[in-house]
């Protein structure tokens, strides 16, 4: 636990209850693999928590164990209190490459967790509109996967997850497959949706500027194996405008800093 | 599968109807060239044969050999799409299963059949039995296997995906595992289908000389080459027929597969 030191800046800063909490987790790949030891983390309601670390280092091994698709080796994560044994309604995944059904639709591919969980068609197909149109993908109801741009497939990864309403949505590099400009257009999207849903996100990425941009908090990931090296939570960002925060010096000093711990680990 | 995508806007559909037309013009063109020369004495011009098949369907004795011929095909045919899909998909699902039974299979596929039909008759005599048995024999294990290969390689993405929403085994086999191993179950189709008619085929000539096959063997014995040659091509007609009927039930049951995947 000596690696973990929680940073609260000046104290002003009050950390909100936590949605997940993992608790001494640690996973080992066929006996021999370890890829997390004993590594604990909270993640707080209704904020974003990036997962941030160099390739490696067991962010998304992290990641799956909280959705429940991996189990851990020992250890336990909990959600709301009651510890998690396999996916369950509360939380909701984006796959970094989409993992859309290529032969459904746009409004089948969301409305497809809705489907598993047993909604009604009119029902479930009601909601996919609604999140189809607020992830601005109006009128590509009826087009198919392959029809549609990389950013797009994504869009349709976000309205699924959207779809289901849970409290915690769990993203893996979700935008780390679309071009640059979409990217940028997703991260000030992503800020708006943090801040009207009332939902936890836990965001696993490689790039620091991504992480300081659009996290209320920073976990930095050490690997071989995988501890939490440290906790960063900036401070002022969240009230700047999306457009003035790449600019702002509490922005540039944290970028800087997280790639001073981070660089020696990168071969 | 792709091709056909690319032929759907309705500017470029005639197009493949028309060369269709043009290579079956340029085959049977050479077929009569070939039976004018002739190439031998036993093969028929393109005409002759077509004289013969016309003969045949006007008195009514193809309709009868077929009713012979395809009734252990389509037996035999059904059965092998039906259990060997349900065997191919529990191969691929459960690893256990893979072991005790692809061997079999893979040791079908690869056994020379005319040597296993002596076997059979001494075991199922010579009736329908046997006859059906072949045809499974030929049809079954490309079935099993691309199911089984198919199956196995669903993206771990998509499952994952499916599990993360909660999907239970049942929702996971029906609604991911088997729409995205359709395109390769369908391939295996069409290959068991070939296979089928080969199978249903020599087991006339191999059993007992009945339907098709015994058309086949008679008119070669009495040196009839135009109506032998008529039913060899009454049957490979059938065969495409069949294969393209298939092509119909698979666009139909998973309108996705004819719309490309995507390329990621």
């Amino acid at each position: 636990m000596a690696t973990h030191q929680t940073e609260t800046v000046a104290g002003t800063d009050i950390i909100p209850e936590p949605a997940v909490s993992a608790r001494r987790i640690s996973k080992t790949y066929g006996g021999e693999v370890e890829a997390l030891r004993n590594l604990s983390l909270e993640f707080p309601k209704g904020q974003l928590t990036s997962l941030l670390g160099p390739s490696g280092c067991g962010k998304t091994t992290l990641l799956k164990i909280i959705a429940g698709l991996l189990e851990p080796t020992s250890g336990e994560v909990e959600v709301n209190g009651r510890p998690v044994s396999g996916p369950g309604p509360d939380r909701s995944f984006v796959f970094q490459d989409f993992a859309l059904l290529p032969w459904a639709n746009v409004l089948r591919n969301v409305a497809f967790g809705l489907e598993l969980r047993g909604v009604a068609a009119s029902e479930r197909e009601a909601i996919a509109e609604r999140h189809i149109q607020s992830v601005g993908l109006s009128g590509f109801e009826r087009s198919f996967p392959h029809e549609l741009s990389g950013g797009m497939r994504q869009r349709v990864g976000l309205a699924r997850a959207l779809a289901v309403d849970s409290e915690v949505l769990l993203m893996d590099e979700p935008f780390s497959a679309v071009d640059e400009q979409t990217r940028r257009k997703f991260q000030e999207d992503l800020l708006g949706l943090v801040a009207e849903e009332n939902k936890t996100f836990i965001f696993v990425t490689h790039s620091i500027e991504e992480a300081v941009y659009v996290s209320d908090q920073i976990a930095i990931l050490l690997p071989r194996p995988s501890r939490v090296h440290e906790v960063l939570r900036p401070k002022g960002l969240r009230t700047k405008d999306v457009s003035d925060i790449r600019r702002d010096p509490e922005y540039l000093d944290m970028v800087d800093r997280i790639w001073a711990s981070l660089r020696s680990y990168v071969e | 599968m792709t091709g056909t995508a690319s032929f759907r806007t309705a500017g470029t559909m005639n197009r493949p109807l028309l060369l269709k037309l043009l290579s079956a013009v340029i085959v049977f063109g050479a077929w009569e060239i070939a039976g004018r020369i002739p190439v031998s004495f036993g093969f028929p011009t393109f005409i002759e044969s077509m004289g013969a098949l016309l003969a045949m369907m006007l008195d009514g004795s193809l309709f009868l050999a077929y009713v012979d011929t395809l009734r252990p095909l389509v037996i035999g045919l059904l059965i092998s799409a039906f259990i060997g899909i349900a065997i191919g998909l529990w191969v691929g699902l459960t690893p256990w299963f893979d072991w005790l039974v692809s061997p079999i299979f893979i040791v079908m596929q690869a056994a020379p059949l005319a040597a296993l039909i002596p076997l059979l008759v001494m075991v199922y005599g010579i009736g329908l039995t046997s006859k059906v048995f072949v045809v499974c024999i030929m049809a079954m294990p490309v079935i099993v296997l691309n199911t089984a290969g198919a199956v196995r390689n669903t993206p771990t993405n998509l499952k994952e995906m499916a599990m993360s929403f909660q999907g239970n085994e049942r929702d996971i086999i029906l609604k991911v595992v088997i729409p995205s191993a359709s395109p390769i179950i369908f391939s295996g189709l069409r290959l068991g289908t070939s296979a089928g008619f080969i199978g249903a085929i020599l087991s006339e000539l191999k059993i007992t000389p009945t339907g098709v096959g015994d058309i086949i063997t008679f008119s070669r014995s009495i040196a009839d080459y135009p109506s032998m040659y008529a039913a060899i091509f009454s049957i490979i007609v059938l065969a495409v027929f069949f294969l393209n009927l298939l092509e119909v039930v698979e666009r139909t049951l998973f309108e996705g597969n004819v719309r490309g995947y995507t390329s990621d």
